[in-house]
Parts: structure tokens; C-alpha cells; sequence
């Protein structure tokens, strides 16, 4: 089957571009024709072949590719989904239409007998009516068992045909011939298999009903990318559709709008509202050069931006994709119930036909009549869908719930693996700290004050390339004060910078610094103590060479860090904190936060051996990292958290992903995986009780003891409201309750 | 002699559906390199349902739906943690790499509809 691809391709400059593009392209295997259009940078390609080997060999031909495509059509889908609800529906109808009547005409005493010859043709009619229900109402089920039957399938489909056939065509040899049958089994059963028509279908109706809301998560995210976009091309502004836009185009985004498509702010700035994607609630501020992803929600100012990724490849399709695997994944708990629901079917098909056997040779008079109840009783309360949907349903609606909140789970045995942790391993740059040094504290002598301090000490910082300089610089904007022009500028390198500001000599640096030039630093001595114990570094200021300030700069916590490691210790995890660092500065972090266990100065390629040393000690370990350094002990670890902030982290790098950089992901994380568990264990517990009480009692197990065999209506019944069940359970846990805000 | 037959037919009936669901198994359709298996999803179930192909080779199973059952959404290949969402009335593709010789389920999530890949 031939099959059409649209690519946006970027990078082509003249006619000899498009030459080279369709060449590549059309040397790739199943390919049939190929062809570029330059002005629209787009490429059309035809032939039994599939996407990513075309993507693969533009990139080999040295241009960027991307498929245009169109949005996954949810209102389609929507309107599909209605219209088989409605016809489940209406084949529940049609079927109660007929099976009510008779069982309350028969509980009544009001239907005829069937010996006379009236009751006969009565009772062969009503055979006929229940005849066109099993067509139209249950018609799918038997053609759905005749196909899997010749699969060498068995399903639920079976099921109910053979249980709904056999009340039917019993009834029908009993009202047809009934001297065949012994005179106290000469029962007819069409309203049993009506009425459970009607039931499975209603059930379905309903099933159905409640796996809608499990995909809200899906639907939600699907939701956040726009339908169209404005592109400016040619000079004018279009609004166009999201499918048609290429790479490399220019966009513009007003205040309220959503970003179409991920790409770099080229002009004017902004702030945008990126918690759909993150759970961060803090828009975030954005400028040329910074990047934009598609679905956030554009607050403030009006601004040009580029597009660099579009279709399936934007952050926001990513994420879908990731939340639709990871919802289909299993974890370890449920395979169990897999290898059961794999042989189910055939098993009580036999259960069935022992069940018939039994009563048969046993029943005495009532035998056959019984053994046909007792047969289409077991066929019909079996359920292998509350079975089949018990783990997969909890699942789907634990890991959308997650994502809600910004954390996005790579599988559904990271999620089993997360409840079970013991020790969480934190990395401490980025992860506890915020990963970016910053000023932290301020102190002015010599009558000067604080912004005289700061103006001075950032306007040289901001002519020095030092890590640190970023600091005082950022700080001094964030207060809003002008830097001054400097002169005559020396750096000395590990020790601090001079030059001439406002009419003085000025120098910056470290102690060392200041005692070569002559500074007198007495003054600063006890609050440079205190600064040092907690681990922060200390620039001296001097002018004129008298000292007028110090300043202290750090990596500093995060805000919430110590909240979410106290959540972690109350729900009994041990919380080690692993470092690079120095002991002293790691020391002085463990102590504000109240880790645990503190393992400093480890080298990157050792962070994977220390997470396999704490797993030798019987602990299940997750390690909490930037996803990037941190690559070998996330591997490691038996759950790798990757811990980003805000839209720029690779999500594909980890076990977990929190998107929003704070440490109550994890926290959050493991409540939703200790509920979803939970979840799955209730589910399956209710399936397995379910299955191996109710057909042990349909096949009459209690006859024998006190004198009880199940109607088979009540069967249809059970088994329909079993998987409503199931799936009204597992969407109890869209509404699990999280510690952080 | 009535209940003798009647114990026999049960007897032949257990053993008929052993052998049915769990000793045989269907026609195989063997998958190649060069084109796309396509799989129709249609009144629960995957026609066909086993296929057989190469280790090592690219396999590519094109998912035809035409079932409107939400159950025939999602094809599942569990033990190599893909899955893939059915479109009603369109088709969806994946594309295998096995490297080992065995066997891999493709169901529904419900494991009603179900299929097989057979590696050799």
C-alpha cells in the first residue's frame, strides 16, 4: 500500500539543493517519487516506504527534515467513540425490549404453558423474536467468536455466544420437541438470553464510558497545541493551519496566545505561563535568543520567533508520545494476571463442559435442565476483561495523573520500582541547589552603602570572564543599578580584578588579593567567618584601597529542598546527598537541608559506583540528577530520576522526569506510584476473587449445601458491572492527592 | 447408552478445545523485508494473527482498524515495551528489529485480541 509523506525541509539555499534532496530521497529503498518544492521548502514523497528512512537520508544529504502532518483528529475520534456508544445502546434496548417481558410475564405466571398448542406456537415465536435480538443486538459477539475461533482464539466474545447459543438452542429443542426433554427440565430460557445481551451490552456502554475519562491526561495534552499559527511569509502575517508549517519560518505569538511550534525567540520578549508542560507555577521570562515550546501560553508581550522543531518532534509531541508508551507498558505485578488471561478462555470453556457433564449424571430428573443453566451460567459470569484491564487501566490513569504534574514516567515498571524505593540519592549541584551561583549576602563598611558596594564590584565584574563575576553582575541588575564605565582593568588570574571606576581605584577579590594590594581587611573578619562556615565564597571590595564591602556568593538551595526532603523522610526514605563538592561546602548544604548522609568529593564517573554500593546494602535506590552528568548513576540507580527546569531538559534520559526542577517531584512520584500500586493490587485481588468465586457458585457448587443455583441473568449482570468496576476504581486515582502545591 | 454418549461428547469436546486453543495454531503469514504485513483489526481480532520473520531483519506491520471497539485501540507488544494507538478507520505502523529468535504477543490491552510474531 502506497503511502504519502510530507517533509519540511530546512537548509536548501538554490536549485542544486532541491537536485540533491530528491536524489536522497529517492535512492531510499520503496521509494517511488520524490519531489522538492523550494519556495515552500517542503518535499513530497510516495511509495511503500516509512518516515524515518527519508528523515535519515536528507540528514545524510546535510539538510534538517521534519514530517508535516496533521494533529491526531480528537474531535473524529470523539464523535466515532459517541456513535458506538449510542449504538451499544440501542442493541441494550432492542434486547431488554424483548427479555423484560418475558421475565416478568414469566415470574407472573402470565406467559402460556407450553404443552398446550397455543403455548407451543407462543413459545417458537418468542424463539424467533429472541432470535433477531441475538442477531442484532449480540450479532458482534458471534461473528467476533467464529473469527477468533478460527485463530485458534478464544476471547470474551465466545464466552457469550456459547452461553446466550446455548440458553437459546436448548429453548428452542424445548419448545420445538418438547417430549425429547424429561417433563420437569421443559423450561425455555429466551429471556436469559435477552436480558444478558442487554446487560453485556449496557456494560459495555458503560465500561466505555469510564475508560474516556482514563485518557483525560492524553486528551488534556493533545488539547494544549493550537490548530493554527500566525507565520509571517512573504512579508505579510497568515494565519495558517499547525500541519503546514515548516521549518525554519517565522512566527508570531500575541499576549494570550499558545506557541504553535518549539523554536527561538528572535524578537521582543516576554513572559510565558509554561506550568501546562512543567507544573512550574512561575512563568518564566523569555528574550531573544532564548527558547519557546509549543503549547505554553504567552502572557505578556508580543514577539517573532523561529521555528526549529515541529510535528512529532516539539517537546509537547514528545511528552504525548512518552505518556501513550508508557500508559500501554505493564510492570512486573501484572504479568501474572497476563499468563492468566492468556489460557482463561479455553480454561472455563472446559470448567463449562464439566460443569454440564456433572449435572447431568448427577441432576437425576432436573439433570439436563440444570447442567444447561448451570453451563451457560459459567460461561457467562467469567470475565476475562476485569482480568485483562485490572493492571493496564490503573496504569494508564496513574501515569496520565503524573503527568499532570510535570512527571513524566518512562514505563509502568519505573512506576512499580518508584513505590518500592528505600534510599533516594540526590546529586546536589542542580538538583538540591539551583545549580547557578548567585549573591547571597551583602555587608558595607566604611560608611559606604550596599548599592555603592554592588555598583563598584559589578561594574569591573562585568568586564571579567570569572564563573563567579555572573553573580554580582545579575545581582546589581536585579537592583537596577547603572554600572560605570571602567579603565586601566587588570585581571590577576585565581585572584581578583582592578581598574578605575567613578574616579577610584577599585579592586575585587579574594582575601590574598586584597593583602597584596594593601587593603586593610580587619574590619570584615567576623562576618567573613560566619560566611565561610556556611560554605560560601567572599569577594572583598576596596576603593581608594580601603575596604567598603564584602560580598558572598553561592550556590544557593532551593527554595523548597529542605520541605521535600522532609516529605521523603516521613514516608520512611533514607536521603543521601552525593557531591563533587568539597566536604566542607557539601556539609554545609546537608546541614540546611537535613540529608541524611552526605558522600562528597566523587567523581562524576564514580556517582555510579557509590548508587551500586548503597544497592549492596539490600537498598532500592533512586538517584536524582541533571540527567546529563549524571548519566551513569541514573542508569545505575533502579529508578533515575532526571530533574529538569522548565522545558530544556532531554526527557528521554531517565526513569522519571521532573520536568519542574523541584525536589517534591520525587516525592510526588512515589505517592502516585505507592497509590497506583495500591490500585492495580485492588483490581487485580477484586478480578481474581471475582473470577474464582463466581464460577465455582455458577456451576453450583452450592447447590449440594443450601440448595442455590445462580441465574444466569444474574450472571450477565455481575460480569457487566465487574469491568465497570475495575475502571471506576482505577479513575479514582486522577484524583490522588499530592504533598506539594 | 443416552448418558454414555452424552459423557463421551463432553470428554471429545475437552479434549477438542485443548487441542484447538492450545496444541495448534493458525496459518502463518511470513513477513519480508521488502513490503509491510498489514494486520486488519476487525470484530476482535487480528487477521492475520501469526507471523513469522527473520531475526535481524526490519519488519514493518501495518495495523489496518476498522473495529470501532475501544478495546481495539491500542495493539500492545509488552515485552518490547511498545505499543501503538490504532486510528478507526485508518492504520498505524511499527517497525521491528527482532535480534533473537522467539516469540513476541501483540494484543489488546485486555490480551482478548491477540497475536504473534514468530522469530527464527
Amino acid at each position: 500500500m502506497d503511502t504519502e509523506h510530507r517533509l519540511s525541509i530546512a537548509g536548501m539555499s538554490c536549485a542544486g539543493c532541491v537536485a540533491s534532496v530528491e536524489r536522497a530521497l529517492r535512492t531510499v529503498d520503496g521509494v517511488q517519487s520524490a519531489s522538492v518544492n523550494f519556495a515552500e521548502h517542503t518535499a513530497q514523497v510516495r511509495g511503500e516506504v516509512a518516515v524515518r528512512p527519508l528523515l535519515e537520508a536528507v540528514k545524510a544529504a546535510g539538510y534538517e527534515a521534519a514530517e508535516l502532518r496533521g494533529q491526531d483528529d480528537e474531535a473524529e475520534k470523539e464523535a466515532a467513540e459517541m456513535e458506538y456508544f449510542r449504538a451499544l445502546l440501542r442493541k441494550a434496548a432492542i434486547a431488554a425490549l424483548v427479555g423484560i417481558p418475558l421475565f416478568v410475564g414469566g415470574m407472573a405466571g402470565w406467559l402460556p404453558d407450553l404443552l398446550t398448542a397455543g403455548g407451543q406456537a407462543f413459545w417458537l415465536l418468542t424463539g424467533c423474536a429472541t432470535l433477531a435480538v441475538l442477531i442484532y443486538s449480540g450479532g458482534h459477539f458471534f461473528v467476533g467468536a467464529w473469527k477468533a475461533f478460527r485463530l485458534h482464539n478464544a476471547n470474551m466474545d465466545t464466552l457469550i455466544a456459547l452461553g446466550t447459543g446455548t440458553a437459546w438452542l436448548y429453548s428452542m429443542i424445548v419448545a420445538g420437541f418438547p417430549a425429547v426433554v424429561p417433563s420437569l427440565a421443559q423450561h425455555a430460557y429466551f429471556e436469559a438470553a435477552a436480558i444478558i445481551i442487554a446487560l453485556i451490552n449496557f456494560g459495555s456502554a458503560l465500561e466505555m464510558r469510564a475508560r474516556g475519562k482514563t485518557s483525560e491526561a492524553i486528551k488534556r495534552l493533545i488539547g494544549l497545541q493550537p490548530k493554527t499559527a500566525r507565520v509571517v511569509r512573504d512579508g505579510q502575517e497568515v494565519d495558517l493551519p499547525i500541519d503546514v508549517i515548516g521549518l525554519e519560518e517565522t512566527l508570531r505569538v500575541r499576549p494570550g496566545e499558545r506557541i504553535a511550534v518549539d523554536g527561538v525567540l528572535i524578537d521582543g520578549h516576554s513572559t510565558i505561563d509554561e506550568s501546562m508542560l512543567t507544573g512550574e507555577p512561575v512563568p518564566v521570562t523569555k528574550q531573544a535568543g532564548d527558547e519557546v515550546v509549543a503549547g505554553t501560553i504567552n502572557l505578556s508581550g508580543t514577539f517573532l520567533y523561529q521555528s526549529r522543531r515541529i510535528g512529532k518532534d516539539t517537546v509537547l509531541a514528545q511528552i504525548i508520545d512518552m505518556v501513550r508508551q508508557a500508559q500501554a507498558t505493564k510492570p512486573a505485578i501484572g504479568r501474572l494476571a497476563d499468563k492468566v488471561a492468556a489460557v482463561f478462555v479455553p480454561t472455563v470453556l472446559i470448567i463449562a463442559v464439566i460443569t454440564f457433564l456433572a449435572w447431568f449424571n448427577l441432576g437425576a430428573a432436573l439433570g439436563i435442565s440444570y447442567a444447561i443453566v448451570a453451563t451457560v451460567t459459567v460461561l457467562i459470569i467469567a470475565c476475562p476483561c476485569a482480568l485483562g484491564l485490572a493492571t493496564p487501566i490503573s496504569i494508564m490513569v496513574g501515569v496520565g495523573r503524573a503527568a499532570g504534574s510535570g512527571i513524566l514516567i518512562r514505563n509502568g515498571e519505573a512506576l512499580q520500582q518508584a513505590g518500592r524505593l528505600t534510599t533516594v540519592v540526590l546529586d546536589k549541584t542542580g538538583t538540591v541547589t539551583q545549580g547557578k551561583p548567585a549573591l547571597t549576602r551583602l555587608v558595607s563598611y566604611a560608611n559606604s552603602t550596599e548599592e555603592d558596594v554592588l555598583q563598584l564590584a559589578a561594574s569591573l565584574e562585568a568586564v571579567s570572564e570569572h564563573p563567579l563575576a555572573q553573580a554580582v553582575v545579575e545581582a546589581a541588575q536585579a537592583r537596577e543599578i547603572t554600572l560605570s564605565p571602567v579603565e586601566k582593568f587588570h585581571a590577576t588570574a585565581g585572584e581578583g580584578v582592578s581598574g578605575e571606576a567613578l574616579g577610584h581605584q577599585v579592586h575585587v577579590g579574594n582575601l590574598r588579593f586584597m593583602q597584596a594590594n594593601a587593603v586593610a581587611c580587619e574590619a570584615a573578619q567576623s562576618d567573613a567567618q560566619s560566611m565561610a562556615d556556611a560554605a560560601q565564597t567572599l569577594i572583598y571590595v576596596a576603593r581608594s584601597q580601603q575596604l567598603i564591602g564584602i560580598l558572598a556568593v553561592a550556590d544557593p538551595i532551593k527554595p523548597d529542598s529542605t520541605e521535600a526532603i522532609q516529605r521523603l523522610h516521613a514516608i520512611g526514605l533514607k536521603v543521601v546527598m552525593l557531591t563533587g563538592d568539597n566536604q566542607r561546602t557539601a556539609d554545609a548544604v546537608a546541614r540546611q537541608v537535613g540529608v541524611d548522609e552526605v558522600i562528597a568529593e566523587v567523581q562524576p564517573q564514580d556517582k555510579g559506583n557509590q548508587v551500586a554500593a548503597l544497592q549492596q546494602q539490600n537498598q532500592i535506590v533512586a538517584m536524582v540528577g541533571d540527567g546529563i552528568n549524571d548519566a551513569p548513576a541514573l542508569a545505575q540507580a533502579d529508578v533515575g530520576f532526571a530533574i529538569g527546569s522548565g522545558t530544556d531538559i532531554a526527557i528521554e534520559s531517565a526513569d522519571i522526569t521532573l520536568m519542574r526542577g523541584s525536589l517534591h517531584g520525587v516525592a510526588d512520584a512515589i505517592a502516585i506510584s505507592r497509590a497506583t500500586v495500591r490500585n492495580i493490587k485492588q483490581n487485580l485481588f477484586g478480578a481474581f476473587i471475582y473470577n474464582s468465586l463466581g464460577i465455582p457458585v455458577a456451576a453450583g457448587i452450592l447447590y449440594p449445601l443450601m440448595g442455590i443455583l445462580l441465574n444466569p441473568m444474574i450472571a450477565g449482570a455481575a460480569m457487566a458491572l465487574s469491568s465497570v468496576t475495575v475502571v471506576s476504581n482505577a479513575n479514582r486515582l486522577r484524583f490522588v492527592s499530592l504533598g506539594s502545591k | 447408552m443416552a448418558p454414555m454418549i452424552v459423557n463421551l461428547t463432553g470428554i471429545i469436546v475437552i479434549g477438542l478445545i485443548i487441542y484447538w486453543f492450545w496444541l495448534s495454531t493458525p496459518r502463518k503469514t511470513t513477513a519480508s523485508q521488502a513490503a509491510p504485513i498489514e494486520i486488519r483489526v476487525k470484530d476482535g481480532v487480528y487477521t492475520p494473527s501469526h507471523i513469522e520473520a527473520r531475526k535481524g531483519e526490519t519488519i514493518r506491520l501495518r495495523f489496518v482498524r476498522e473495529d470501532p471497539s475501544p478495546c481495539a485501540e491500542k495493539v500492545i507488544f509488552n515485552t518490547l515495551n511498545k505499543s501503538l494507538e490504532l486510528p478507526l478507520h485508518g492504520s498505524a505502523e511499527i517497525e521491528l528489529h527482532p535480534q533473537e529468535v522467539g516469540e513476541i504477543d501483540f494484543t489488546c490491552e485486555m490480551q482478548m485480541y491477540r497475536g504473534k510474531l514468530i522469530i527464527k
